[in-house]
Parts: C-alpha cells; structure tokens; sequence
C-alpha cells in the first residue's frame, strides 16, 4: 500500500503539473495521437470494410488478413519501422494503425452482414438505390456493431500508445520508461495507474455511446437482439 | 537471413521462454474462466457484478498493469511471474464472457429435457452444456492464445525475456534481420497454437465435424498491449 | 451424441488435468527461478545486463573462468540495474560487468564526479557487505558528448568547453531525462556557457534512432554511449570531457566472496587487457558483424592469448 501512496503523491505533485512533461501535457498527447491514429485506421478501414459488408465479396480475404495482423506484436512492428524511418511519431503511428485496422474493419463488414437479408429486400422493393440502401438501411442498422469495433481499437490504441514511450517521446508511457530507467518505482507506478484510469474512462464513455447509437426499433426485435448484444460486448474485449 | 542462420540457437532458447511465458496463461485462464462464467450465468446479480468486472479488467492496458501488479502483489518488478499473472487475468476477463455466452447459445429445449431425462444440475452442466458450448469455447480459446502470445513480446522491454527480447536487442543494435525473425516467430507460434486447439477441438468435438459449426456472431477482438 | 459424451467427457478432463501438471512442472522452470538454486557451491554465477555490450564482457568473463577450471553457470540478460542489484547482494550473483561511474551512483545518489580512480576509490567504499570489485579495466563505456566530424572540423571542436564556438544553433537529442540531468543542456549552457537553441527528445538511449538524427543533422549534439561502435562507423566524435562532466564508467567486475583469488586473477588479467578502442571493436562485431556474444568472446579471449 505504501507503493500506491508514493504514487498517488507523485500524481498530485504539483511538480509534474509543469514544463514538457507536465501529466495534463502527456495526457493530451496520449489522447491526441491515439484519436489521429485511429481517424488513420478508419479512413482505411471503415469503406473497405462497408464494400465488403455491401458486396459480400472478399470476406475470407479480409478475415485471413486482419486475423494475420492480429497475431502480430505491435512491439516489434514499432521497433523494425523505427529503424528504418528515424526518430520522430511516423514509427509508433505506423504500427498502431495495423493494430487498429481489423476490429474496425471487421466492425464495418460484419456490422452490414449482421442485418437481416429481408430488411435490405424490403427496402429495394420499395424503390432504394443501391446508395440510398446503403445510406438509409445498412449505415444506421450496422452502426452498433461499427461503433463496438472503433471501442476495441480505441481501446487497444489507448493502451498501445503507452508502448509507444519505447521509441518516441510521447504520451503517459514516457513515466514507466523514464521511471524504469531512473529506477523511480512512483513515477512508474503514477503513470501506469494514470494509463488505467484513462483507459477505462473511455471504456465507460464508449458504453454510454453504444447504448445510444442502436436505432430506435432495433433493440426490442426479438430475433436479433441478443446477437447485436453478444457481438458489441465481445468486440469490445 | 545472415543474422537468422547465425543465431538459431538463440531464436529457439527465445521461442521456448516465450511458450514456457504463454502456455500457463493459456490453460490457468481456462480452468479458472469456466466456473466464474458458468456462476456468472446463474444468477442475475453475479451475471452484472461478474461481466462488468470483466470487462473492466479487459480495458486495463497490459504493460502499465504488469508495473502495478508488483505492487499489489509484492513480487519483484521485473518477475516474470508478473507477464504470466497478468496475461492468466486478460485470458479470464475474455474467456468469463464466453463461457457465460456459450452456456447461454445451449437451446433452453435441450437443457430442459436433459433435466427431464434424469439429469442433475452437475452431470448436466458437464455433460450436456459444456459439450454443446465447446465451439463458441474453441472460439474464445483460439483469441486467447493468439493474443497471449503476442502480448507476452511487451515484457520485454522491461527485461523478461521472450521473442520479444529480439525486438529490443534488435533495436539496441540496429538489427532489422532480428527484429523481423521476432516476429516470424512470434506469428509462427501463434499459428501453432491456434492449429493445436483447433486440432484439440475436432479430436474432443467429432460432431463439429459433421455438422457446420456455428459462425460466431462476431470476431473476438485480439489486444496487442 | 449423446451416448459417447461421458467417455469424450473423461478425455476433455484428462487432457485438462494433464494440461495443469505440465503446466505445474513449466512453471517451476527456468524463466521463473531467478538463479538462486540451480548453482552448486564449485560453481560461480556470471550474470550480465539486459545489453548486448555487457553481454559480451560477461560472456569473456564466464570464457575466461572456464578456461581457468572453474564451473560457470550464465545467469545472461537479466534486466536493467534496479533488477540485478538486489540479486547480486544477496549473493546469488558472484560475477557481474558493471561500470563504475553507474553503479556508484546507483548506491549512492549523491557521489560527486571525479577522475575514474577517485571514482573507482569512492565504489570500493559504496559496496555493500560481502561484495567486492576486482581490478577496474581501461575501458570505459561512459555517457558523452557527441558531434559528427564535419561538425566538429566545421567550428575545431575538440572537447566540451569548445563547444561556445559554435555559430549556429545547436538542437541537443537524447533520452527525456536528459533535460534535467546534471550533466544536461542546462549544465552546458551554466557551466560552460554553451547556447543551446533545443532539445529534442529520442528515446533509444544513444542507439541507432540518435545516430541517425545526428548523421541527418536533425539534431547537432548528442548523448551517445562512448563504447559506441556507431560512433566510428557513422563518423562521429565523442568530444574529450577533461573537467569529468560525466561520471567516468570505467569497466569492473563486481564478485561476492565465492570469488577466489585464483577466479580474481583471471578476471584481473581480462580487465588488464581491455581498453576502450578494444570495447569498441568488440561492441563492432556485435553491432555491424551481427556476431553472437560467445563467438565474439572466443575470438578476443584467443588472439589475446587469455585462453
């Protein structure tokens, strides 16, 4: 207990409040890079997911694929980049966009198969475009799904981030680094506890979020509900 | 490729810290998971308390968890003891869910004539419900070793070695063929592990083969730290 | 399905029980003993840090020793100091490279600087009970100033002080820590007056992100290590420090009491052999031959006649 003492004091030292490691500084950091790292991984993701979830087509690809990237550690794809482009936050933005590419992508494509067939039917019959299907139907019935896919990556990011400290100057990694290396077991015991607590804010505000993207009218539907419910929450990790 | 021919002997000493690292992860969490997700099920209250609570556990990102378990736990920082806790708790907070949401996938038909054929609550629990949830269990088991394995390469940067040792040394040296035989190995283990419980799962489940398992509703998500 | 489930059921327990007393016996094995049982009393522990420089001194210790008769168990890779120390004091460790400068440090956060005697003087009086340094080696691994060499011919930079020569701005790169350390860019602007214009942060501990910053002139000064085999391969120059800037870490093999006089004077005559350029070429090997540490040790051990 005298181990978290030391930490919650280094966390309110209003000496790590100032300068360019101030903790308000290397949370915006963490936050910020995590967010454009994930707009990355959706501006790839989301439309190949969706033409994939449209079309049906290239579903075994993308799933051999994005299983492929999963089994990757990020810690070595962050180390061989480094190498090869230098100092700077190309290296860890790199490596955390693979990482955050499948659950969203797999988030887009199962979000679209999730939808009954005879809803997509029923809304050619009544004269949809192709676009307008997407648009109108597919968009909004597979967002639970899409949004439960960004939590993941989000949250896998969030996390990742930290290792990032290992070869860049950014975010709350840079405390267990610096403090490993300074054998300052509060500063690593501060900033990790501090990592924790952002994590699972953003857990909490993304259950918040979850609950209430799901269209009006979907959630009471007796036959899919329970699936939407298990795939959400599972994909969420 | 140089660097490879000339080091096997290192990459395999590596290989097998790393599965002497993942291996108990992999099985303690199973043990531990079925019980607490078929508790989990049984009652609303332990349903909330247990799921939430795992969920939670799931979000806490894995390198600033294993700074803090010493702590909580009052092992040596840089135990390896520490990667394999923490590693055991991510495979439970995933596996918890699972198990609760394989027993729930079992048709309340079935379960009801099991009960009506004589069955009591513990015979059918191990012979009717844990049988007919084993592919969702496969499932599940299959994201945790994928995603314990690959975690396990985190510990390196504070010195428990693993293939992930070959990432660090790699980029103390400035080795990229070190670096990349890392991750060859770490993905090739991955895989084999993978294979090894979907072999484990057509050995132990024979009518899996016969009829078309069940498509998970969704990817099991994989965290990478 | 159902009639074959109890004898399907018997295997899944088999297998699972089977699964946990393996499992039992992994988990006692090597990764997770720390090295206190495994060594009988003939046989002395070797460990080395989690670098592979270090690695290769106690790879050339642990040679050294078997060549002279002594059994050697290599307790290889064991993290960074805040891991070892503790082992080393508790005697599970006999036979450690360490560096002067660092480890007196380590024990006593306040040691002044000095001249690596009077650092090496200062660490005999440091240890703890029961620990010991044997000869210190010439070679020094130590933090240092480092330019390129057509910066350095540019302003005839020689040591640290001549750095107020320099016209143009000068970004300083290394470890975030750096900024506050006492041999930092706040120190070079007091002591010496040298203006710095930045810091930019690289977090790889003067290893190949920091050369390659300085060799694109990214930055202009940087904190590399001097044994540092990148420093003559991409042309750079560690600048002299006469005024000890930096906490001299000069190469000394810290052993416990199990360490005889017979396993001193091997370790004495390794250390009386190796000099810095000799520490360099050696970290060369590793670094740019991609050698392993026990080839590398072999091969010096031999041609310098120790085995």
């Amino acid at each position: 207990m005298n181990l978290f003492a030391s930490a919650i004091a280094w966390i309110l030292d209003p000496a790590n409040y100032v300068g360019l490691n101030a903790i308000p500084l290397r949370i915006g950091q963490h936050l910020v890079f995590s967010l454009v790292t994930l707009v990355f991984a959706s501006a790839i993701a989301i439309p190949l997911g969706y033409l994939i979830g449209h079309t049906g087509r290239g579903r075994g690809l993308a799933v051999t694929t994005s299983g492929g990237l999963r089994a990757i550690p990020t810690l070595g794809l962050l180390t061989l980049v480094a190498l090869w482009v230098g100092i700077g936050v190309v290296a860890p933005y790199v490596a955390l966009t693979v990482l955050a590419i499948p659950p969203i992508l797999a988030g887009a494509y199962t979000g679209f198969e999730a939808i009954d067939r005879r809803t997509i039917d029923a809304a050619r019959a009544v004269g949809m475009s192709e676009l307008q299907i997407v648009r109108k139907v597919e968009l909004p019935l597979g967002l639970p799904l899409l949004i439960g896919g960004l939590r993941s990556a989000t949250l896998q990011v969030i996390a990742t981030a930290t290792l990032a400290a290992y070869v860049a100057d950014l975010g709350l990694g840079r405390y267990l680094f610096s403090g490993l290396k300074t054998r300052d077991y509060a500063e690593m015991l501060g900033g990790s506890i501090l990592v924790i607590l952002l994590a699972l804010a953003l857990e909490g505000i993304f259950a918040l979020i979850q609950r209430f993207v799901v269209p009006r009218g979907v959630s009471g539907r007796p036959g899919t509900a329970p699936k939407l419910r298990t795939g959400s929450s599972a994909a969420a990790r | 490729m140089t660097w490879v021919l000339a080091n096997l002997g290192l990459i395999w000493a590596r290989t097998l810290d790393h599965v002497v690292l993942s291996l108990p992860p992999i099985v303690i969490c199973f043990v531990i998971a079925v019980p607490l997700g078929w508790f989990a099920r049984r009652y609303r209250v332990s349903r909330g308390i247990i799921l939430t609570g795992a969920g939670l556990l799931y979000a806490v990102p894995s390198l600033p968890l294993i700074f803090v378990l010493p702590a909580v736990i009052g092992t040596s920082l840089l135990s390896p003891v520490n990667v394999i806790i923490a590693l055991t708790l991510y495979g439970i907070a995933l596996m918890v869910r699972v198990v609760a949401d394989g027993l729930d996938s079992v048709d309340a038909d079935v379960r009801q004539s099991a009960s009506a054929m004589g069955y009591s609550t513990w015979s059918r629990f191990w012979q009717v419900e844990l049988p007919l949830s084993g592919p969702v269990l496969l499932a599940g088991m299959r994201v945790v070793a994928v995603s314990t394995v690959s975690l396990v390469t985190v510990g390196a940067v504070i010195g428990v070695q693993s293939l992930g040792s070959l990432f660090t040394d790699g980029f103390q040296r400035g080795i990229q063929a070190e670096i990349i035989a890392g991750l060859v190995a770490t993905v090739a283990l991955a895989l084999l592990f993978d294979g090894a419980l979907v072999l484990a799962g057509r050995v132990l489940m024979p009518w899996t083969r016969r009829v078309a398992p069940p498509k998970p509703s969704v990817p099991l998500e994989v965290s990478a730290a | 399905m159902f009639t074959n489930t109890r004898g399907r059921l018997a295997l899944v327990s088999a297998v699972a029980v089977g699964a946990v007393v393996a499992l039992a016996g992994c988990a006692s094995g090597d990764p997770l003993d720390e090295g206190e049982s495994s060594a009988g009393s003939d046989t002395l522990v070797v460990g080395s840090q989690d670098y592979y420089s270090n690695e290769i001194i106690a790879e050339i210790y642990a040679q050294a020793l078997e060549d002279g008769g002594f059994t050697v168990d290599r307790q290889f890779r064991i993290g960074q100091r805040e891991a070892y120390l503790p082992e080393i004091e508790s005697g599970s460790i006999d036979v450690f490279p360490e560096y002067s400068g660092s480890l007196l440090q380590a024990l006593d956060a306040d040691a002044a600087t000095g001249t690596a005697d009077e650092v090496y003087t200062a660490l005999e009086g440091a240890l703890p009970e029961g620990l010991t340094v044997l000869d210190r080696a010439e070679a020094s691994d130590q933090n240092s100033w480092t330019v390129t060499q057509a910066f350095a011919d540019t302003y005839g930079l020689t040591d640290i002080a001549s750095l107020t020569k320099v016209t143009e701005p000068i970004t300083v790169g290394g470890n975030s820590e750096l900024e506050t350390r006492p041999y930092g860019p706040t120190a070079l602007k007091e002591k010496y007056g040298i203006e710095i214009a930045g810091f930019t942060p690289v977090e790889d501990s003067g290893g190949p992100l920091t050369v390659k910053a300085l060799v694109d002139n990214k930055i202009q000064l940087a904190n590399i290590y001097t044994a540092d085999p990148n420093i003559t391969s991409n042309d750079l120059i560690a600048l002299d420090d006469p005024d000890n800037l930096f906490l001299p870490d000069n190469v000394v093999p810290v052993v416990s009491d199990k360490v005889d006089d017979k396993a001193a004077e091997i370790l004495n005559a390794v250390s009386a052999a190796l000099d810095t350029d000799t520490l360099m070429a050696l970290n060369a090997q590793s670094v740019n031959d991609q050698a392993a540490a026990d080839t590398i040790a072999t091969e010096w051990l031999t041609q310098e006649g120790l085995i």
